[in-house]
Formats: structure tokens, C-alpha cells, sequence
């Protein structure tokens, strides 16, 4: 048998059928092109609808461009067209994964434009509720960057924590995932011992569910490769980009706006502002993992010091009044009415006012212009503003970094895209 | 003997057609369309508490070509209704649409100019599940009507042009919409 | 407030005609610019060792629908080494809808500019990728101004056929 030598190539009937066709394609040079890969809207790893253009030299990314707006809704307009009570339920739906924030964020603008300060007890709740949803929002950005890289077993883990949660908003708020739970110039309704209770039950159980996942993720040879060194910024492009949130405190800028601009009793609270200094996915998650460590700990000092007294501020003419006063008394009733037809009624003037949400600084910015109905509401989205940095951090990277890096930023396409 | 043997078609095709349908509606993969807010409830479902993979629900797969019924959760846009059709475009038959919560149903909450009113402006849709997000066991429901309603199917019946009847077993009942 | 008022005194000292007006409400210091002079003022308090305002938090387009200077542009600044905001205005007029961009200071104002162009339908001179933000690239009008209603225009993007 004849032995055959290397330069003669096999040709398979196959090929040569193709080539006795006109079917050749001539190409240059093979890795002279460049390759334009769609990231859709709808994949399983784009945190929502959110759609990404990829030029490719082989596996190397040398340009990306996200495009958003498949999940605008137009929240800006719809909130010219309803009064600042309405609105509120809207709020829930930004930032889906951590709706009670939202809803604290929105009320604080509005409370800071009428001039409405409201009792301690209601800001210790708001401080819990904020808290409550930075853990749940943090367990899923956590579980969606470790299912994005492979491991699976952590997102089911965050959900079950998760459920936990859901059922103390389900007897606190009445719904378990849209709460639309605070009023201006106060909450819809009280804390009661049944959630302190549940609240205790679960912060015993959350730092053993946390250590269990450190030990999961942390020490995981292959999840470390695939998140170091991945996706890095350098402190000043962080900040001349105007990130906010895990992100610009992964890099090392410790910037938090609970401990620099405190709103609601942050002032009185003792937390610590984690930051890191590699500034790269593995940071960004080390930086989240611990964050939820501090909002538990916030939690426990919150339920010491949860004062007795109102929920709701004493401003009649401002805060809606109680449902069974409404339907007894005279001036409630005529209270309720003008709030719900005409409005709150605002000065004229601006205000901005911005929370440290789990995303980062979520604002809100109002113009009015005197009647019920704001004259302008800007949602000053941080998902939106951090997603500017994706093309930087993909530059030089391969495909499989991709899902790693926008796991890394953690956009919630309802906020990104309003 | 008597009317109810005469007015059922061959045994055999029903027997055929039951099967089938009990094989479909007991292995309903579906292709999660998840938008918006919705989508994190249908996570919640998938996810250990709620567990839909006990109603057959095991895989939820990203690739149309392998799914049986598309979840469209969530706030379809206009620009986004492009995308959403193409993919139902893509899943091979049967193929069946549950539309999950408000804004996929009707518009929802949002009366705004970005949001369609509704996905059925361009898709059928089989079930509509209310709700704001609807909770997990809502979808459940809506996956158990689904399954009544895939449990009328006549794949056999349509394939040999014979009329499949329905016999109710009070006249009252209404008869399931194929 | 002591911080707003050194805002404000080192702005009137570099800029004394730039400044059109100034206002303080709810201990929020917002001053309003000149459209020419927005990108000097903007770089000197971003370059400014003592003002430090090195982070661009918002950019908001308004349309206040008024017959002269129509559409106004709020900037929102941050500083990281003081820890406090400051809010500059620019009120454009409709026949000249156009400001220069701000990207060559802070770069993370590049989405906020194409966002603004995408509602109110300002331009940004000077922006490197001026495209819309939200809406498709084929959609003709501005949806955040006053005279586009809620539902808009039917038929404005095509929708599939059933």
C-alpha cells in the first residue's frame, strides 16, 4: 500500500464535487476580515433586553456598540400626565429587581421639593426597606454573574434567598415583588413584630448562605480565570465616565452617597464602604458580596433602634390621610379629594435628589411648575450611565468575556431604558 | 351502544390523538421571551420554591427551534415587537404563546407611545395571565389552562379530516376553544 | 451652603458676564449660563483644584414652552472631593437648537447628550456619536416635547403583520 506523503492532500468526494461546481470562494487572506457579531436583544445573557454589535477578529472583540431602547416605555412622558401620587406605582417597575429603593428614592424627591420632613420611624422603615432590596438586588446580580460564567447552582441558592425575602414584603407591603410601599410623607402601612420576627429569622440564616457561596465561588479555580483581569478600568476613566455604584468603588474611589451625602438616618448608622483596588469582574463581585455583609449588618442596627411613634408626617393638606377616617370624617374626605384630583401642591423650583441604590446613584430630577402634575421628571438611571463603559472594557477581550464584563455592571434594562 | 358511540369518531385515532396530547401538554418546554419585570417572576417559578419543572416545564431554553410554547413575559415595545415576532416566526409547530402579566396582554400600566397595546396586534396568543407581575402561581395556572386547551387537540383527527366532538358532560359546559 | 456660595464667588470672579442668573432652593445652588461660554465654565470647574467637580451626573433636556429659549439643558455636577452638586442651565432658543458638547470634559456626558437629542431634539456640536439613544433611528420626532402626545403619532413605527 502506497504510503502517502503530506503534501498530497486527501480530496473527499465531497470536496471534489464542490469543486467541479462553481461554488469556490476565493478569499484572501482568511483573517483579513473582520466579523460583525449581533448580540440580540434577546439572549440569555444580556441581563434583559439589552442588544450589543460586536466587531470580531477571530475571538478578540475589537469594537463593541450596545444599543438600548427595546425596553423604553416612556416614563418620562407618562409622568408629565400623572400627578406625584400616581407616579409612584411607575417607580416600582425601574429598577425591577429592587423596587422598594425606587420607591424610597422617588418619595425623597418629591418630600424634598414640598418641604415634608417625615417621622423617625418612617425613615428607620425606609432605611430597612433600601437596605432589604440592595440584598435582593445584589443575590441576583451575584447569581446571574456566577450563571453567566458557569456556575449555576449560586443563582438557584440567591432565589431561594430571595423567596425569603418576597415574603416579608408580601406582609409588609401586600405584594411581593411591586410594592409601591411608600407615600409621600410617609408609608403606606406599619412594620409590625410578625416582620421583625421573619426579618431576625432570616440575617441569622444569611451570613451561613453567604459563607456557603464564598466558599462556592471564591476559592473555584475557573471562576477566578474567568473574571480576573477581565474587564479593567483605570480610576480616572472610571470617574471621568461618571459611573457610580460597585463599579467606582471596585476601582478604589470610595464614594458612597450614604456616607458622603447622607439622606434619611444614614448618619446615625455605622456601616463601612467596601472598596477594591483591582478594578476588574472579580472585584466588582467581591465588592457586591460584601456589601450585602454591610446592609445586613445596617439591618440588625436598625431593628434595635426602631423608634415607636407615626409613620405618616402631620401634614394634612399633603400627605393622604388614613381610609377610615376618610370615610367618616369631613375634612379628610374633602383632604383626600383635592389630593387625589388636583394634587400635592409644589412650589415652583427644582430639585434633585439621588440615593445610593444597588445599581449605583439613582436620581430623580423634578421641574415644577406649581400644579399636581410635574412639569418635567428626569430618572437619573445608573444602569444606563454605567452601560457607557461597556465598549472600554470589551476592547482587547474575547467573546467569552463578554457575559462576564455585563454581568460585571449588572444593568436592569427597565432603569437603562425607562 | 346507543348516540355517544355513534357520535365518537374511530377509536383508534382518539385513542391516537390522546396520546399525543398527553405527551405534548406533559412536556411543554418553554421559550422564556423574558422582558421586563415578568421575566423575574418566571425565574422565580423556574427557580427551587416554585418549581415549574414538575409540570413538565424541565428545560427553559434561549433557542426557539426547541420549544414548544414562548412565555412572552414582560413590556413589548414597538421596537421590540420585530425581534419578538421573528422569533416566534423561528419555533417549529405546534407552537402555542402564553401571554404573561399585563403589559404583554394589553399595554398594561403603560399608555404611553413606545408600548403595543397588547401583543395580540401581531401575534395569536393562546393564554393571557393577568397580573402585575403575575406570581408565580398564577403562571402555573396559566400553564395548567394551557395544558387543558392542548389536551383538545386533534392532530390526527385534522390529519384524517375527521370532525373530533365534543360530548359535555352537563349541558352547561362550555366547550373548550381549539 | 458655605460651599455653594465659594461656588459662586469663584464663578463670578472668572465669568462675571457668563452669568445669567442664579438661584438657591432647597440648599441647591443652580446658576444659569450663557449657551456661548457652557463649555469655558464647564472646564474650568471640572480643571479647578479647589472646585473639583470631576463627576457629571445628569444631563436633563427640558421643553418649557416658552415662546423665546424654548428648550433648556441642566447639567448636574458632582465633586468628588467636596462632596457636593452643582447645577448649571443653559436655555437654547429653537431656531439655533444646538450647544456645544461637554464630552471633551467629562466623557460619560457622550450617552447623556444623545439621549437629550433623542427627546427634546437639541444637537451636540462637537459629539462624537450623535445618533438617538431610546428610539429607533428611522422615528422622525422628539417625544418629550410638549406638542407630541402620550399615545403618539399612529403608524410611526411599523409594526408586524399578524
Amino acid at each position: 500500500m502506497p504510503v502517502r506523503t503530506v503534501e498530497e492532500p486527501v480530496k473527499s468526494r465531497l470536496l471534489s464535487a464542490l469543486e467541479d461546481q462553481d461554488t469556490t470562494v476565493m478569499i484572501d487572506d482568511a483573517l483579513e476580515n473582520t466579523m460583525v457579531l449581533n448580540m440580540g436583544p434577546q439572549h440569555p445573557a444580556t441581563h434583559g433586553v439589552l442588544r450589543v454589535l460586536v466587531k470580531l477578529d477571530g475571538e478578540t472583540v475589537v469594537a463593541a456598540v450596545p444599543e438600548l431602547g427595546y425596553l423604553h416605555r416612556g416614563y418620562e412622558k407618562i409622568a408629565e400626565n400623572s400627578s406625584y401620587h400616581e407616579f409612584i406605582p411607575h417607580t416600582d417597575r425601574l429598577d425591577y429587581l429592587s423596587p422598594l429603593s425606587n420607591n424610597v428614592g422617588y418619595v425623597l424627591a418629591v418630600e424634598k421639593l414640598i418641604g415634608v420632613e417625615v417621622p423617625r420611624r418612617a425613615q428607620f422603615i425606609r432605611v430597612m426597606c433600601c437596605e432589604m432590596a440592595r440584598i435582593a438586588s445584589h443575590l441576583v446580580a451575584g447569581g446571574a454573574l456566577a450563571m453567566d460564567v458557569g456556575a449555576l447552582t449560586v443563582l438557584l441558592w440567591a432565589f431561594r434567598e430571595r423567596e425569603k425575602l418576597m415574603d416579608i414584603y408580601d406582609v409588609l407591603c401586600g405584594a411581593r415583588f411591586t410594592t409601591s410601599y411608600t407615600r409621600i410623607g410617609g408609608l403606606q402601612q406599619d412594620w409590625t413584630t410578625q416582620c421583625t420576627s421573619m426579618l431576625t429569622r432570616f440575617l441569622d440564616e444569611f451570613d451561613n448562605n453567604v459563607a456557603e457561596v464564598e466558599t462556592l465561588l471564591l476559592a473555584n479555580r475557573i471562576f477566578i480565570d474567568r473574571c480576573e483581569n477581565v474587564g479593567y478600568l483605570s480610576r480616572a476613566e472610571v470617574i471621568g465616565l461618571g459611573l457610580t455604584g460597585p463599579l467606582l468603588r471596585a476601582a478604589g474611589v470610595p464614594r458612597d452617597l450614604r456616607r458622603d451625602n447622607p439622606y434619611l438616618v444614614y448618619s446615625e448608622l455605622d456601616f463601612e464602604v467596601i472598596t477594591a483596588t483591582e478594578s476588574d469582574v472579580l472585584a466588582r463581585f467581591y465588592v457586591r458580596l460584601a456589601e450585602m455583609k454591610e446592609s445586613a449588618r445596617i439591618l440588625r442596627q436598625c431593628l434595635d433602634k426602631l423608634p415607636q411613634g407615626p409613620i405618616n408626617a402631620q401634614e394634612a393638606k399633603r400627605v393622604l390621610p388614613k381610609k377610615e377616617r376618610i370615610y367618616t370624617k369631613m375634612e379628610e374626605l374633602i383632604h383626600d379629594f383635592m389630593l387625589i384630583n388636583l394634587g400635592i401642591d409644589p412650589p415652583v423650583g427644582e430639585v434633585y435628589q439621588g440615593i445610593e441604590s444597588s445599581k449605583g446613584e439613582f436620581g430623580i430630577f423634578i421641574v415644577s411648575d406649581g400644579t399636581g402634575q410635574p412639569w418635567r421628571m428626569k430618572i437619573r438611571s445608573p444602569s444606563a450611565m454605567n452601560l457607557q463603559a461597556l465598549p472600554k472594557m470589551l476592547k482587547g477581550g474575547m467573546i467569552s468575556d463578554i457575559v462576564a464584563v455585563i454581568g460585571s455592571i449588572d444593568p436592569v434594562m427597565g432603569e437603562a431604558d425607562k | 351502544m346507543g348516540l355517544a358511540s355513534l357520535q365518537q369518531d374511530g377509536f383508534l385515532t382518539t385513542r391516537l390523538d390522546d396520546v399525543i396530547n398527553w405527551a405534548r401538554k406533559n412536556s411543554l418546554w418553554p421559550m422564556p421571551m423574558g422582558i421586563s419585570c415578568c421575566a423575574i417572576e418566571m425565574m422565580a417559578t423556574a427557580s427551587p420554591r416554585f418549581d415549574i419543572s414538575r409540570f413538565g416545564s424541565e428545560v427553559m431554553l434561549f433557542t426557539p427551534r426547541q420549544c414548544d410554547v414562548m412565555i412572552v413575559a414582560g413590556t413589548v415595545t414597538y421596537k421590540m415587537a420585530k425581534v419578538v415576532r421573528k422569533i416566534y416566526d423561528q419555533m417549529p409547530d405546534p407552537k402555542w404563546v402564553i401571554s404573561m402579566g399585563a403589559c404583554a396582554s394589553s399595554g398594561g400600566m403603560f399608555r404611553s407611545y413606545s408600548v403595543v397595546q397588547g401583543i395580540d396586534q401581531f401575534m395569536p396568543v393562546d393564554v393571557y395571565i393577568a397580573g402585575c407581575p403575575p406570581r408565580p402561581e398564577n403562571l402555573l395556572n396559566g400553564l395548567i389552562q394551557l395544558q387543558k386547551k392542548v389536551e383538545q387537540d386533534r392532530t390526527i383527527g385534522n390529519l384524517l379530516n375527521r370532525e373530533r366532538i365534543f360530548i359535555p358532560e352537563n349541558p352547561q359546559q362550555e366547550r373548550v376553544p381549539t | 451652603m458655605s460651599m455653594n456660595e465659594r461656588i459662586l464667588e469663584k464663578l463670578r470672579s472668572s465669568f462675571p458676564e457668563s452669568i445669567e442668573s442664579e438661584n438657591m432652593f432647597r440648599n441647591d445652588l443652580t446658576a444659569q449660563i450663557r449657551k456661548s461660554d457652557i463649555l469655558r465654565v464647564c472646564r474650568f470647574l471640572c480643571d479647578d483644584a479647589e472646585l473639583a467637580f470631576d463627576m457629571i451626573i445628569d444631563l436633563v433636556g427640558t421643553d418649557m414652552y416658552r415662546p423665546s429659549a424654548r428648550f433648556e439643558i441642566v447639567y448636574n455636577l458632582y465633586s468628588l472631593k467636596n462632596k457636593c452638586y452643582a447645577r448649571l442651565k443653559v436655555a437654547v432658543d429653537e431656531n439655533e437648537a444646538a450647544v456645544d458638547s461637554v464630552t471633551s470634559v467629562w466623557e460619560g456626558a457622550d450617552w447623556h447628550e444623545r439621549e437629550a437629542y433623542d427627546m427634546i431634539g437639541v444637537k451636540f456640536t462637537g459629539h462624537p456619536d450623535h445618533r438617538r439613544m431610546y428610539m429607533p433611528e428611522e422615528f422622525e420626532y422628539h417625544p418629550l416635547r410638549k406638542d407630541f402626545p402620550l399615545m403618539g403619532v399612529p403608524d410611526s413605527i411599523p409594526l408586524p403583520r399578524k
